[in-house]
């Protein structure tokens, strides 16, 4: 390496890039996605003038919180090449059975724990279900919705209003360096942490590093020893965990607990991850490709509501970049196929 | 006697008779069919018009498993032909003449039938999962829905529209008739002809029945456009049934009922082969459990929970580590037959 290193002395600047991207390959979709987000910013900026503001960009993450705590979760299951469809339905049942446990005087701080163990257990249940019993990772993941969904109906059919101090507080304290600028709420903090968390959880630690090989082929996983079964089932709690959290967050958030929340979340959560970059057949994506997709779902849905338009446009927006995500992949994958 | 219950059809059709009979023990009016106006009335009656949407439904999702796909955007797609037929019927000028709702009818086919072939050709020819590539739809198809509705809920006032879902012909509901004439065209394509055949080699190994020579390209195509049509039918009903294009709740969750049918029929989620009477049986019982559902007084949105039980157990039951544990369990009955294997 250092003897080539001379020869390399100078190195144009395309040159270096193209090495860059031969050494991070899976990196590209993530700057893609990237790419789109800047694309988006610019040109709403040039259109509106008066889109690029600490308060929008701000409101992004308050807004969106959830769905980043969901995306990371859902980037652990799409990695192992499974999916997710309950964490719209588990958010809502954990918002509900946590909204009706408040209201009955239980303490906040057994409510939150209780709600983050039942987001486990279901995906616990849904994880025993993929790995044991080999039923389809969307078919035993739909039913977790349907259960998840008929339960948050069984605690009330009608929405619950929060009233604790210590929920409310997620939501409504602001830290603001200076009034009309930047400004970050506790739940913005808390899905950054868990964004951070679930990036180092995946690129240092031994669990992180089996996820990316069952992805890459169960079978030679398994054939070296790792521990599949662990993992993966571990892979949808984590799934269920944070679909546990964004029950809480979006609790705050709406500061009422609704039965119907979160309907088609579900779908924008794959849409995020799928946008920032993680290969739907698993082994290839990263975190962090999930939370910049989640900032061009958030950023759609602002500049379709800075437009006046229906919101209905979000969904068939989203769709459309999906689909765009998706054909683009297939031709990479079968481009490396070919190679 | 064995040859019966080796059947595969036996236990889907146990399932059947045991919910009917649960249901008449519980409520003896279950099985009661009354005539008036030389019209069959009662809740059985009310099981066969109600299935109608699922059954078409059903129908295409049994055809796209059997590919080794999965349709998730159905649901969207009813929501989308019931969206187009009833605002262009909203927006005419007699709503009340036949030709009108005919055409009203054969737009919202058509939109559905394009929607399919959409899908059919992200999966066949593209290559994208099946499960992905309906999911565009499934996000997408509901915000044109709501489009096309302007975000509203259109409702319409037209006899002949009306007829479809809730008319009678011969003493029994027209919808019934609508279903029926969907499973004897399936079934009459698929089962008389090679085309049934072909679509199981496709489902159970692509790629070697493509060498065989069986251009699977164009079968996988056919089955996603098939499911669209049919779903295109399927809202066409649904929204005649309530006389209003509700974007929102069209169609919501049908998908997991068709799926639920097609296994419940014995299809197997791995692709190949499947039954369409086996699919016909199963909507049949998901129906009658969603009625049992609502006379036991369960809110009707509670109802997924019993649904989704439904599908784990059947599921459960399915699955090879199940099949293991049972067999097991039945040989550790039978002491001299393991020692003799031994």
């Amino acid at each position: 390496m250092t003897a080539t290193a001379p020869a390399l002395s100078r190195p144009t600047v395309l040159a270096s890039t193209t090495r860059f991207f031969g050494r991070h390959a899976s990196w590209i979709p993530v700057f893609a996605a990237l790419a789109i987000l800047i694309i988006i910013f610019g040109a709403a900026q040039g259109y509106f003038g008066n889109f690029l503001t600490p308060r929008v960009i701000s409101s992004l993450l308050l807004d969106n919180a959830y769905l980043f705590i969901l995306a990371v979760g859902m980037t652990f299951v799409i990695l192992t090449g499974g999916i997710d469809l309950s964490v719209g339905a588990v958010m809502a049942f954990t918002g509900m059975l946590g909204a009706s446990l408040l209201s009955q005087g239980v303490p906040v701080g057994v409510v939150v724990p209780t709600m983050i163990v039942i987001g486990a257990s279901m995906g616990l249940a849904v994880g025993i279900l993929v790995h044991y019993f080999d039923v389809q990772p969307f078919i035993a993941s739909l039913a977790a919705m349907f259960a998840a969904r008929g339960l948050a109906f069984m605690v009330s059919l009608a929405s619950i209003k929060v009233q604790d101090p210590a929920i409310l507080w997620l939501q409504s304290t602001r830290i603001q360096a200076a009034p009309g600028s930047w400004y970050i709420t506790p739940t913005g903090i808390i899905a950054l942490l868990v964004v951070a968390a679930g990036a180092l959880v995946l690129a240092y630690t031994r669990f992180g590093r089996t996820i990316y090989a069952i992805g890459g082929n169960e079978q030679s996983a398994r054939l070296m020893g790792l521990p599949v079964a662990r993992t993966k089932i571990l892979a949808y709690v984590v799934s269920g965990i944070c679909a546990g959290l964004a029950g809480v967050i979006f609790t705050a958030y709406t500061g009422a607990s609704y039965p119907l929340n979160g309907i088609g979340t579900e779908l924008d959560t794959i849409a995020a991850v799928v946008i920032g970059g993680t290969l739907l057949t698993g082994g290839s994506g990263y975190v962090v490709g999930s939370m910049i997709g989640v900032f061009v779902y958030g950023t759609i849905k602002s500049v379709i509501s800075f437009l006046g338009a229906e919101q209905s446009w979000t969904r068939i927006s989203i769709g459309a970049l999906l689909l765009l995500f998706v054909v683009v992949q297939r031709l990479i994958v079968a481009r490396s196929n070919r190679r | 006697m064995i040859h019966i219950v080796k059947h595969r059809l036996f236990w889907p059709v146990c399932a059947l008779i045991v919910l009917i009979i649960v249901n008449t023990i519980a409520r003896p009016s279950f099985i009661a069919v009354t005539v008036q106006n030389g019209q069959l009335y009662g809740p059985l009656i009310d099981i066969l018009r109600n299935s109608a949407p699922l059954m078409l439904v059903a129908l295409g999702m049994t055809i796209v498993i059997a590919t080794r796909g999965i349709d998730l955007s159905v649901g969207a797609i009813m929501a989308v032909s019931g969206a187009v037929a009833l605002t262009f019927i909203s927006g005419s000028a007699d709503p009340n003449s036949l030709g009108t709702v005919l055409v009203a009818i054969l737009l919202g086919v058509s939109v559905a039938l394009v929607l399919g072939v959409w899908n059919g050709f992200l999966v066949a020819v593209v290559g994208v999962q099946p499960i992905i590539a309906t999911l565009v739809l499934m996000l997408a198809g509901r915000g044109m829905a709501l489009l096309i509705t302007g975000g509203f809920i259109t409702t319409i006032n037209s006899a002949p529209y009306k007829f479809m879902a809730q008319g009678y012909v011969f003493g029994l509901p027209f919808a019934f008739f609508v279903s029926l004439a969907a499973i004897l065209l399936v079934a009459s394509a698929q089962r008389r002809t090679a085309l049934g055949v072909l679509t199981e080699a496709v489902g159970i190994n692509p790629e070697a029945s493509r060498l065989a020579g069986v251009r699977s390209r164009g079968i996988i195509w056919g089955a996603y456009a098939l499911s669209g049509l049919l779903a295109g039918f399927a809202g066409v009903l649904y929204s005649s049934n309530i006389m209003a294009a509700d974007a929102n709740a069209a169609g919501l969750y049908i998908e997991l009922d068709a799926i639920l049918a097609v296994v419940l029929g014995g299809t197997s989620l791995m692709g190949g082969k499947f039954s369409i009477a086996g699919t016909v049986i199963g909507v049949f019982t998901i129906q009658t459990l969603k009625s049992t559902i609502t006379f036991l007084g369960v809110p009707p949105a509670v109802s997924p929970l019993f649904l989704a039980l439904v599908v784990v157990a059947v599921v459960l039951i399915q699955s090879p580590r199940m099949r293991g544990w049972i067999g097991r369990s039945a040989s550790a009955f039978r002491p001299t037959t393991t020692e003799a294997a031994r």
